[in-house]
């Protein structure tokens, strides 16, 4: 625990990507194959499900520091993360003695996954002995473990490349790896860093390959010709992994989408052994999709009733193969790809939930960016362009690959309420809610977190400290003077906002300190865009 | 006795504020950090060891006089005295008496010790006016021998990998609280021009520091690669530091105490250092008073303020125009170098 504390220190308290690298190096050259194998575990970002309820942590951990529970709650707005605030709160722990006892896996398996199926008062006096026996810095790591929110300063990308150092094998075999299930224990250690390499599991996916948005004029991607350009949908990216007579699908945060997708998994069981489709999970419907909030709507359910599968089938739009026949088929050029991936969709039955993504066809640049304007109609997010000759890649690459979605919706809108953040931006009102004009009123609109520079957030914070008209908790309502205005990529009718109105990915596009509130749009505006 | 007009905390019966915003007749001024001190007044008192520091704020020509800690003084008819708060040099409790009822105004204090300035001294009063800067039982500062250590350790290795070191502080009050602290063995000492104008008052009052040399004066690259360099919060990300190169930044702060603070500045190190009373020390200082009424100024006042009341004391929030220790850039003057 010691060890792995440090290397979460190291990490924290550096920026550069080799150094971050050197530490794991490090960590992972000294580190015992069963501590090293939860240490992967957690840095990648697998947590372990929520052991504890959070409200009777923060009872302990009051309790435990002499503190009444406002005090607690104050406390918590100021530090944004439960985890740190109770490693704060606490009175100085005795750290552990060196050797097993303090190794990460004890700490993993005999102290914090016991925790599960204790009633409250064991879990409590489990917890705060720990508590009693941890230092400072491992306390803070363990109530991250904990509160199942452990989020280090390294990517996965970062460990991939650790592993690949220490054992010598090329990062891209270590990246498949990891993907697909597997439990965090020595042997797992072994097999992502041994030299073995045909040892493939048969549910595990490939690493995703992801676009980067464009940036420069589209003349700068040369020739249109070279270009495969397919519609960008707004849906589930997910694979579709048929090996072994058995079917897996996964969706890009490595969940395994089992059962959620019933038509899907259906269908796709008409494909042959050894194939594996890239995809989005798409609310379709005669030829259209749905908008997203159908489907956020659909996976809010536990149980799928016969009801919601009808009004929300959901359809894997194929983008790419990547396996076919049991061939990893990467390194073939797309078009050969997409041609093999046109067969074998073609060989589905008729009404399969398993579509092809339909190539949008063009006499050059122009024609494209016409297509794109369109987008918007016809449901998509804008255009995909894929270089013809590219493989099929591992992680966000520049250079094949480009996202050209349709510019935003934007509204311009007032600041009405404040709340800090958390993380990096704790104790910084750093969370708004914007209101549009219904008449001489404010109407909360849309939230937004994102989109200033650090500059523009610490002096929207210094408003809001100094024109804080009432609060609510955390919440600040503020005097109604700064307008923004705020990009979205799709809107429509909600009857669960107060404004009538959802926004999808709303974010502040600029702060437009040339607009006094009553310049920002009514809400009459903000309807004329559904 | 007191009462909170535009201006500032007034005395009618003695006809003097402390620590006013605006220009008044007469300011008492606790010390000389620019949240305290408003320019134009008609006459200025602040601590003997502060007043140099205080003219220095104001433009030398200012008349400031100065009083001895503890001495008292009768301003018609109210006596008053100075006592040391522990915030930085010269900061000063003001006690005022009047008809057989004593206040105190602290400013801003500390309660930890600091080789640069005269420790905190509890003074018995019926009414506190304590800062609030700190006022959760998050900040509770580590041991300061440990927090050198650091600092001096993150020196060391960052000199032996041939980088400067930049360290962020306050120039008034922390940067010469961190001289102090610092190992001059390690390398040579830095400082932006805002800090060495400040050293110089420093010294000139007798506080011991070590040998310094103004960055702009450091020409030869070998004395910087080794060299700690003590440059205001303001000076961060600025042209002035691609003089060190890739510089190891830091910055000495009890923000520092929370991670997130840290993190959203992008620097590589943070040190929970602060010349403000943690929780502890804010409870301790408030008791030792013996006060049975608690007005509460600057910082988490409405947490303190519930605290007190929850723990039978009669407490108020007084809003001030108190800043405490900014967790933003210092105003772009203060931060220019001389």
């Amino acid at each position: 625990m010691k060890a792995f504390a440090a290397l979460y220190t190291a990490l924290d308290e550096t920026t550069a990507t080799n150094e971050k690298v050197a530490a794991l190096v490090r960590y992972f050259r000294a580190a015992r194959p069963a501590d090293a194998a939860w240490a992967v575990n957690f840095l990648i970002g697998r947590r372990p499900k929520r052991l504890v309820k959070a409200a009777a942590l923060r009872q302990w951990a009051a309790e435990e520091a002499g503190i009444p529970e406002w005090l607690f709650e104050e406390s918590y707005h100021a530090v944004g993360d439960l985890a740190e605030t109770i490693a704060l709160l606490l009175p100085d722990g005795t750290a552990a003695p060196d050797g097993d006892g303090s190794s990460l896996r004890y700490w993993v398996e005999e102290r914090l996954l016991p925790l599960r199926g204790l009633d409250d008062a064991e879990q409590r006096a489990a917890l705060v002995s720990a508590w009693r026996e941890l230092g400072g810095r491992e306390r803070y790591v363990w109530n991250k473990l904990i509160t199942g929110a452990f989020r280090v300063g390294a990517s996965a990308r970062l460990v991939v490349r650790a592993l690949s150092e220490v054992s010598g094998i090329p990062h891209e075999i270590v990246a498949h790896r990891l993907m697909g299930a597997w439990e965090p224990t020595p042997g797992l250690y072994e097999r992502l860093t041994g030299a073995d390499t045909g040892d493939a599991d048969a549910s595990r996916p490939y690493p995703f390959f992801l676009a980067h948005p464009l940036e420069g004029p589209l003349e700068s991607l040369g020739d249109a010709a070279d270009w495969q350009a397919e519609w960008k949908w707004d849906g589930i990216r997910a694979q579709l992994v048929r090996r072994a007579g058995g079917l897996w699908v996964w969706s890009r945060g490595e969940d395994l989408l089992a059962g959620r997708f019933p038509e899907v998994e259906t269908s796709g069981a008409f494909l042959p052994d050894g194939t594996v489709i890239d995809g989005e999970l798409l609310p379709w419907v005669a030829g259209a999709p749905l908008p997203f909030a159908q489907m956020q709507r659909r996976i809010g359910r536990k149980a799928l009733g016969k009801k919601i599968l009808a009004e929300v089938p959901v359809t894997l739009m194929a983008y790419d193969l990547l396996e076919d026949r049991g061939e990893d088929v990467r390194p073939l050029p797309l078009d050969e790809r997409r041609g093999r991936l046109e067969r074998l969709v073609a060989a589905l039955p008729a009404g399969a939930a398993v579509e092809l993504s339909p190539i949008v066809e063009s006499a050059g640049w122009p024609e494209l960016g016409e297509a794109r304007a369109a987008a918007r109609a016809g449901g998509a997010e804008g255009l995909m362009l894929k270089r013809r000759a590219s493989p099929y890649g591992v992680g966000r690459r520049r250079g094949d690959w480009w996202k050209w979605k349709v510019d935003p919706l934007s509204v311009d809108a007032v600041l009405i309420y404040a709340q800090p953040g958390s993380g990096r931006r704790a104790g910084l009102f750093t969370d708004y809610t914007f209101g549009v004009w219904d008449g001489d009123r404010l109407v909360p609109f849309a939230k937004a977190y994102s989109g200033l520079t650090d500059e523009e957030i610490h002096r929207v914070d210094a408003f809001v400290r100094r024109n804080t008209l009432d609060r609510f908790g955390p919440v600040r309502v503020v005097r109604p003077e700064l307008v923004f205005e705020l990009a979205f990529e799709g809107i429509q009718r909600s009857t669960r906002h107060k404004s009538g109105i959802a926004v999808r990915f709303p974010r502040m596009a600029r702060w437009r300190t040339d607009k006094r509130a009553e310049d920002a749009d009514t809400i009459e505006t903000v309807r004329s865009l559904l | 006795m007191l009462e909170l007009t535009d201006e500032g905390l007034y005395c009618a019966a003695g006809r003097f504020h402390v620590d006013p915003w605006a220009a008044v007749p007469r300011a008492v001024v606790t010390h000389a950090h620019g949240d305290h001190v408003a320019w134009g007044c008609g006459a200025y008192l602040a601590s003997t060891d502060g007043a140099a520091l205080l003219r220095l704020r104001l433009g030398g020509a200012t008349e400031v006089q100065a009083v001895p800690y503890g001495e008292s003084l009768g301003l018609d008819g109210v006596r008053l005295s100075l006592h040391p708060a522990g915030h930085i040099l010269g900061s000063a409790q003001v006690r005022i008496e009047h008809g057989g009822e004593v206040w105190v105004v602290s400013g801003d204090y500390k309660t930890d010790p600091d080789p640069t300035c005269r420790p905190f001294e509890s003074v018995r009063c019926h009414t506190f006016v304590s800062e609030s800067t700190f006022g959760l039982p998050i900040y509770r500062w580590p041991a300061q021998a440990e927090v050198f250590d650091e600092i001096n350790a993150w020196w060391r290795g960052n000199a032996d990998a041939g980088r400067a070191s930049l360290l962020y502080a306050y120039s008034l009050g922390k940067a010469q609280r961190l001289l102090a602290g610092l190992d001059p063995s390690i390398g040579p000492i830095l400082t932006h021009g805002a800090v060495e104008r400040i050293n110089a008052v420093y010294r000139a009052e007798g506080v011991a520091l070590p040998a310094t040399t103004y960055a702009g004066d450091a020409s030869t690259r070998s004395s910087r690669d080794r060299a700690i360099v003590i440059a205001p919060p303001s000076a961060a990300g600025s042209l002035w530091t691609r003089r060190f190169g890739s510089a190891s930044d830091g910055f000495a702060s009890g923000w520092m105490r929370v991670r997130g603070a840290r993190r959203r500045r992008s620097l590589d190190r943070g040190f929970t250092l602060s010349d403000h009373a943690d929780w502890p020390g804010l409870l301790d200082a408030i008791a030792a008073t013996g006060a049975e009424r608690v007005w509460v100024t600057h910082g988490f006042t409405s947490v303190v303020v519930r605290w007190l009341r929850e723990h039978g004391v009669e407490a108020r929030a007084v809003s001030t125009r108190f800043e405490g220790e900014r967790d933003e850039p210092e105003t772009p003057g203060e931060g220019a170098p001389a």
